[in-house]
């Protein structure tokens, strides 16, 4: 099995995309499970890391060439999505990795549960869960895992405010000392 | 004050109940090495159902990270998993230095190894102190491990200037070169190494109470290890032989002589994975003879721009840390601070199985299994 | 196969040895060394050699080694601390400590330093105690070896906000103390400096060298065209 497994595995799932940037493969959001039982059975045991990457709403740059052959630049929104990553090892016959991403939008982010083929997803994907908020459909026991059942927003989203709850200290940091007076305000 | 009498006439009639006992084994239970809570179903004394709980230590390190520059993290790496700052700080670097072009030089990278295999040496020596301490041989197992540690500690004093939050390593290299006759004190360390062992072996591996309290305790199939992600020491005392030093051969791991100790897989108790951390040790002490036999004169960083601004790239190093595969995924977007920094800890991953190995066991043995795993809450929580 | 119970036995010859040989051997019977690194003459030898008065501090060269990092201190070169300091308040130390503990205030006007140049200087340089944790990465990113760590490690106050919180004036530390504290890092760090102030004077001399070279040329080609006007004239 070479660092080239990708392209068998286009191959045979044609609706998988690959992103030369990241080097990685983006499965469809339908049958990511099924791939990846297919990805479990074609030696790929071991999925190392799993992991969200929360990407904001942005204007895109681009120069592309036109029709009347000139170069121009045109500005385009890329929507928010979040992606996650798997980095999967091959323990079997030491290869890897193999990154695969599932790709969803930021609103209402779903995208289905890999633990059942690989159960070192389990943890990590009830952390995504937690930090990022993207619902993992089949997980077995999705609940919070490092913040608190009662603990409103996902932290790790780009977007995220922290909420007012200093136990304000006397410092001589300005930032902080605003805070503590914004807090007073709104108390 | 008036007490009720029983009603002897219901219990004559219906015998005493049983029912199952929900027990709440931390966060502050001495046996769970830090802020970690075992929900427990019990049935008696045995385990019918098992729920961790952590998240007690959460900073949300990886938040931190990315309002941070690349260099700035580096110290809070070595506050993940505190007993091996050493190691932390070489797969940060090893990740980050995927993103730019840099040579590390030779010396540097014996240095690396050096100090990766002391910090081996340092975890899995206090890892079996722990867990004897676990079993009930109170202190004195222990501090005989920390003795040795704190010779060990006090070299990296000496090198980093801090006993354990050393935040030595940069990308490129090292921050400053070890201090003049530091070689030689670690030669002599590394020569007195073996004969401590000889000693601890003799303490504890033949000891009787140690074999029947571990040995069949807390078993993991191959399988379940390896669909787990369950990596180290743990991993490889269910038999399977997979050790990034040589499977990567990062750095310049390739370069030395050293055997990969793994069981046969017919048990993979808490037993094995005890031994084969006695037995990684030897191997160390292998390398580190070697490394220090073979420690070229020369550079200690490579050329590397003061101010760390990769090109827009992804990136994920991965090295074998005492406790497993310690891996940094890092996502450049062009300025000076990681747009994402994502630590993959190895003693999270681990406890994947907990539950599966203590169902049907005693309450007791969950300590120990718990013991076994070798978990440290700070790179846990995060 | 052995015996029942020879194994605790083993154990428990390996626990009498280490026992004994506490008596008798140094290496079972310390289990640390605070400074291990300093001639037996330097260590403090007995608890009296600690400070007994209030605010009274360990001699002033009390180093664990020449790596020992406690807590930043601002360099000055020889003279009087404020006319001396290396510091030009750039914030760079500001912006990249991991705890955020300095707070720099800039000052308005520019003051002559220690070469004669005049330079911004910091009006506020306050260090928080309670929030570093020594990690050096102020030392590494500033550009005018203006700060440095001290390894003074006895930093305890009764005054838990404003003792906490070193101000300038106690920061700025001489460049002499600095030898006595950490010799072979300040000697390596002023050896460089040395020679990056001399390359820098090659630099700007050969650059005036070059432009006085190229005023000549320019001189002489005016001269020249100056001269074949004139013979054209």
């Amino acid at each position: 099995m070479s660092e080239l497994f990708h392209e068998s595995l286009l191959n045979e799932f044609p609706e998988a995309l690959w992103d030369e940037a990241a080097g990685a493969v983006i499965l469809p959001g339908a049958n990511a499970l099924a791939i990846a039982e297919w990805l479990l059975a074609s030696g790929w045991d071991y999925c190392s890391n799993v992991t969200g990457v929360d990407y904001l709403e942005a204007e895109v740059k681009e120069k592309i060439t036109n029709d009347a052959g000139e170069t121009e630049t045109v500005t385009r929104t890329e929507p928010g999505r979040i992606d996650v990553v798997y980095h999967l090892y091959s323990m079997a016959n030491k290869t890897g990795p193999l990154i695969i991403k599932q790709r969803t939008g930021r609103e209402g982010a779903t995208v289905k549960s890999l633990t059942p083929v690989w159960r070192s997803c389990d943890l990590q994907e009830r952390e995504v869960y937690d930090l990022f908020g993207v619902d993992f459909k089949g997980h077995p026991d999705q609940r919070r895992i490092l913040m608190w059942d009662e603990f409103e927003g996902h932290p790790m989203r780009r977007d995220y405010i922290e909420p007012f709850d200093y136990e304000w200290e006397p410092t001589a940091h300005t930032e902080i000392l605003e805070k503590h007076q914004r807090g007073k305000v709104i108390v | 004050m008036t007490t009720a009498a029983p009603n002897y006439e219901l219990l004559q009639q219906e015998g005493l109940e049983t029912s199952l006992l929900e027990i709440s084994m931390g966060p502050h239970h001495p046996s769970t090495h830090g802020v970690f809570r075992m929900d427990v179903k019990l049935d008696g004394e045995t385990v019918v159902e098992l729920r961790p709980v952590f998240g007690y230590l959460h900073r949300n390190h990886e938040k931190l990270a990315e309002n941070m520059t690349y260099l700035s993290s580096m110290p809070f790496t070595d506050r993940l998993d505190y007993f091996n700052s050493m190691t932390n700080n070489w797969a940060y670097a090893l990740a980050a230095e995927k993103l730019i072009e840099v040579e590390v030089p030779e010396r540097a990278e014996y240095l690396r190894v050096i100090m990766a295999e002391l910090t081996r040496l340092v975890n899995h020596v206090t890892l079996v102190g722990f867990f004897v301490n676990d079993l009930g041989a109170l202190g004195t197992p222990l501090m005989y491990a920390f003795r040795e540690r704190e010779k060990i500690l006090d070299l990296f004093e000496q090198a980093s200037g801090a006993r354990m939050m050393c935040n030595y390593f940069r990308f490129g290299g090292l921050r400053n070169d070890v201090p003049e006759g530091w070689l030689d004190r670690t030669r002599e360390l590394v020569d007195r190494f073996p004969a401590f062992l000889d000693e601890y072996e003799q303490l504890l591996c033949e000891n009787e109470i140690i074999l029947s309290r571990t040995q069949g305790v807390g078993n993991l199939s191959r399988e379940l290890a390896v669909n787990a992600g369950i990596t180290g020491p743990m991993l490889r005392a269910s038999g399977v032989n997979y050790d990034l030093r040589k499977v990567d051969a990062y750095g310049i791991y390739d370069r030395f002589k050293f055997r990969v100790p793994y069981t046969d897989g017919d048990t993979g108790d808490c037993y094995d994975r005890f031994m084969i951390r006695m037995l990684e040790m030897r191997e160390s002490v292998a390398i580190l003879k070697q490394a220090l036999a073979d420690i070229p004169e020369g550079d200690i960083i490579g050329k590397v721009s003061k101010v760390f601004k990769p090109k827009p790239a992804e990136a994920y190093g991965r090295i074998e840390g005492p406790k497993g595969e310690l891996g940094f995924y890092l996502i450049a977007d062009g300025t000076t601070k990681p747009y994402r920094y994502r630590v993959r800890p190895p003693s999270l991953i681990n406890l994947t199985v907990l539950r599966d190995m203590c169902l049907g066991g005693k309450i007791a043995d969950a300590c120990i299994i718990l013991g076994s795993i070798d978990i440290v809450l700070g790179e846990v929580d995060r | 196969m052995s015996i029942l119970g020879g194994g605790i036995f083993k154990g428990m010859a390996v626990t009498l040895r280490n026992f004994v040989g506490s008596y008798f051997s140094k290496e079972r019977f310390i289990t640390t060394n605070e400074y291990s690194w300093r001639p037996e003459s330097e260590l403090p030898q007995s608890i009296g050699d600690y400070p007994k008065e209030e605010g009274e501090q360990l001699s002033d060269t009390t180093t664990v080694n020449h790596y020992s990092r406690n807590f930043p201190m601002l360099l000055h070169d020889t003279g009087e601390p404020m006319d001396t300091i290396r510091c030009v308040a750039c914030q760079i130390c500001e912006r990249e400590c991991p705890p955020q503990c300095i707070y720099i205030e800039k000052s308005t006007e520019k003051k002559e330093n220690a070469d004669g140049k005049p330079q911004f200087y910091p009006a506020k340089f306050d260090i928080d105690v309670s929030v570093c944790m020594s990690c050096q990465i102020c030392v590494e990113v500033c550009p005018f070896d203006a700060i440095v760590m001290n390894s003074q490690f006895e930093l305890s106050t009764p005054d838990r906000f404003g003792g906490l919180l070193v101000r300038r004036d106690d920061l700025l530390k001489s460049n002499d103390y600095y030898h006595k504290i950490h010799p072979q890092e300040a000697a390596t760090r002023d050896e460089r400096m040395a020679a990056d102030k001399a390359a820098k004077e090659a630099k700007k001399k050969a650059a005036a060298e070059k432009a006085k070279a190229a005023a000549e040329a320019k001189a002489a080609a005016a001269e020249a065209a100056n001269e074949s006007k004139e013979d054209t004239e």
